[in-house]
């Protein structure tokens, strides 16, 4: 945890209108989005914002389905919280913010319903893809819930099947059909400080926030998805503001992220 | 007599750096029988016939009469514990503060947990234990203000000759900075201000080695705050107390 003097000193710099490294309040650090760095996954990006460093993999496995789901496939994600990125973290079976931060993200894609499940199916009842996305912050320096969902959806956009061949996967070989993502849900966190809502906090600024809330949005400006945190209290005009906020940035980050898009096709690399 | 490595080489731990008694191992090395070898990562300096190493990060190592400052991490009975950024605590005896203090008296109403304080070391024993102190001018608890942490070993090029770079900075930026030797730095000041300081330390941080630095931070600063900088005036002293 940041100290008290840090916090104080933080809210004390917002209060005339300056964060730690000078950006707006309403401004991301710089943002960057490779995909397909990761020759054996399926798909993959790197999203680096600022000194946040995160990685992304798909995998994509055929399975049985959910008896309650039985002509759907499997949307999977995962968040590792490596030490190496943060001395907070610590190895082992993930801890309560991993897990929160996976779900958020799970969530995000998942209840924008721009993943159709439908036609992961490939036997009805016996068989469906499944799709495991893994998460894994390179460096933490704030904001893991926006720099993780950029990644796992720009990993999931860049992924390509890979080859049947009598019913086994050839992970070798690549088709070139995609993953059928309709729309581009984005995560963009909104953190209160002190009375002050500003977006992409760094280390410090997290650590000392007060409340805040994440909110996915689509394309078409739809809100799919919510998830406040922190001990602080909201109010109705607070959250109206974060929304506003969240789907401007929303739109920005979505742009970056169809710009880095290559097209890749099919290509076999054994 | 002879010597293994060039000035300014980069040894590791183990490297022999000279044969012979002729030469004389300075901080970072050691002698064993006739040998001199490294026992730290950096680059060899040689200095007549006193080898020594500089290294080029770890943690800080207290060493007497250093100015450092700490955050108060415990309250004893009759002190402070004090995280000096270091594999060792230091402590802050409560003999130790310009004031007297009495027996039993709640010591949070000196420096109290999570607080930031600026400390001479008056002495670090052979088991590694530092004494703190407060009594000396300029050696206070710190309000306000922001800290970053520098590497180390990169204290010496920020302080600058006689105090040439801290001042520079100040003069610039109008804030106040305290360097401590364990590479945190305390600067307060107006908040934009304070981001250009912050970022001027981080520059001389990454370019300390090259040649030209005083210059090329001078034009930085005056490109930043458009302050025409006049450094032949008297300078700063050691870590920027006064």
């Amino acid at each position: 945890m940041v100290d008290i003097e840090t916090k104080k000193h933080i809210i004390e710099c917002l209060t005339k209108g300056v964060r730690y490294d000078g950006r707006s309040m309403t401004e991301f650090r710089p943002i960057e989005v490779r995909t397909g760095l990761i020759e054996t996954a399926e798909g993959s990006a790197q999203v680096k914002c600022g000194n946040t460093e995160v990685i992304a993999g798909v995998k994509m496995t055929m399975e049985k389905p959910y008896p309650d789901t039985p002509n759907e496939g499997i949307l999977m994600v995962g968040a590792e919280l490596l030490p190496l990125s943060n001395p907070r973290y610590e190895s082992g079976p993930p801890d309560a913010y991993a897990i929160e931060v996976a779900r958020v993200i799970d969530r995000g894609i998942r209840e924008s319903k721009s993943l159709d499940n439908k036609r992961l199916c490939i036997q009805a009842g016996e068989k469906v893809w499944t799709i495991n996305v893994d998460i894994c912050p390179i460096n933490d320096d704030g904001n893991l819930f926006d720099v993780g969902s950029m990644a796992a959806v720009a990993a999931i956009l860049s992924a390509t099947f890979p080859a049947v061949e009598n019913d086994k996967i050839n992970y070798k070989k690549r088709t070139a059909e995609k993953i059928p993502l309709a729309k581009i849900p984005i995560a963009v966190t909104v953190s209160k400080i002190g009375g002050f809502f500003i977006v992409d906090p760094q280390e410090s600024e997290e650590q000392s926030c007060d409340t805040r809330l994440t909110v996915t949005t689509t394309d078409d400006g739809n809100l799919c998805a919510l998830q406040k945190g922190g001990y602080g209290t909201l109010t109705i005009p607070d959250i109206d503001k974060m929304l506003t906020l969240a789907l401007a940035k929303a739109t920005e980050i979505r742009k970056l992220i169809k710009d880095s898009l290559v097209p890749r096709t099919g290509e076999s690399y054994e | 007599m002879t010597i293994l490595v060039q000035d300014k080489e980069v040894v590791v731990p183990g490297d022999t750096l000279a044969e012979g008694m002729g030469y004389i191992p300075g901080y970072g090395s050691y002698r064993q029988a006739t040998k001199i070898i490294a026992s730290r990562l950096g680059l060899v300096n040689v200095e007549g016939k006193v080898l020594k190493i500089i290294p080029v990060s770890g943690k800080y190592l207290p060493k007497r009469n250093d100015i450092v400052i700490g955050k108060v991490i415990d309250i004893l009975m009759m002190g402070w514990r004090v995280e000096i950024n270091s594999p060792y605590q230091a402590m802050l005896s409560s003999k130790e503060t310009p004031e007297f203090i009495e027996k039993n008296e709640d010591l949070t109403r000196y420096f109290n947990l999570d607080e930031y304080l600026v400390a001479k070391i008056t002495n670090v024993t052979s088991q590694n234990l530092v004494d703190l102190s407060v009594r000396d001018q300029g050696l206070r608890k710190l309000k306000g203000g922001r800290i970053i942490y520098v590497n180390t070993h990169k204290v010496p090029r920020i302080i600058g000759k006689k105090g040439s770079m801290v001042t520079m900075i100040k003069q610039a930026t109008g804030c106040r900075i305290i360097v401590g030797q364990n590479g945190l730095i305390w600067v307060d000041g107006e908040p934009a201000k304070e981001n250009i300081a912050v970022e001027t330390i981080m520059k001389i941080e990454s370019e300390s080695h090259y040649s030209g630095l005083t210059e090329r931070i001078k034009t930085f600063l005056e490109e930043k705050t458009g302050v025409k900088l006049d450094m032949t005036g008297e300078k700063g002293d050691y870590n920027g107390l006064q």
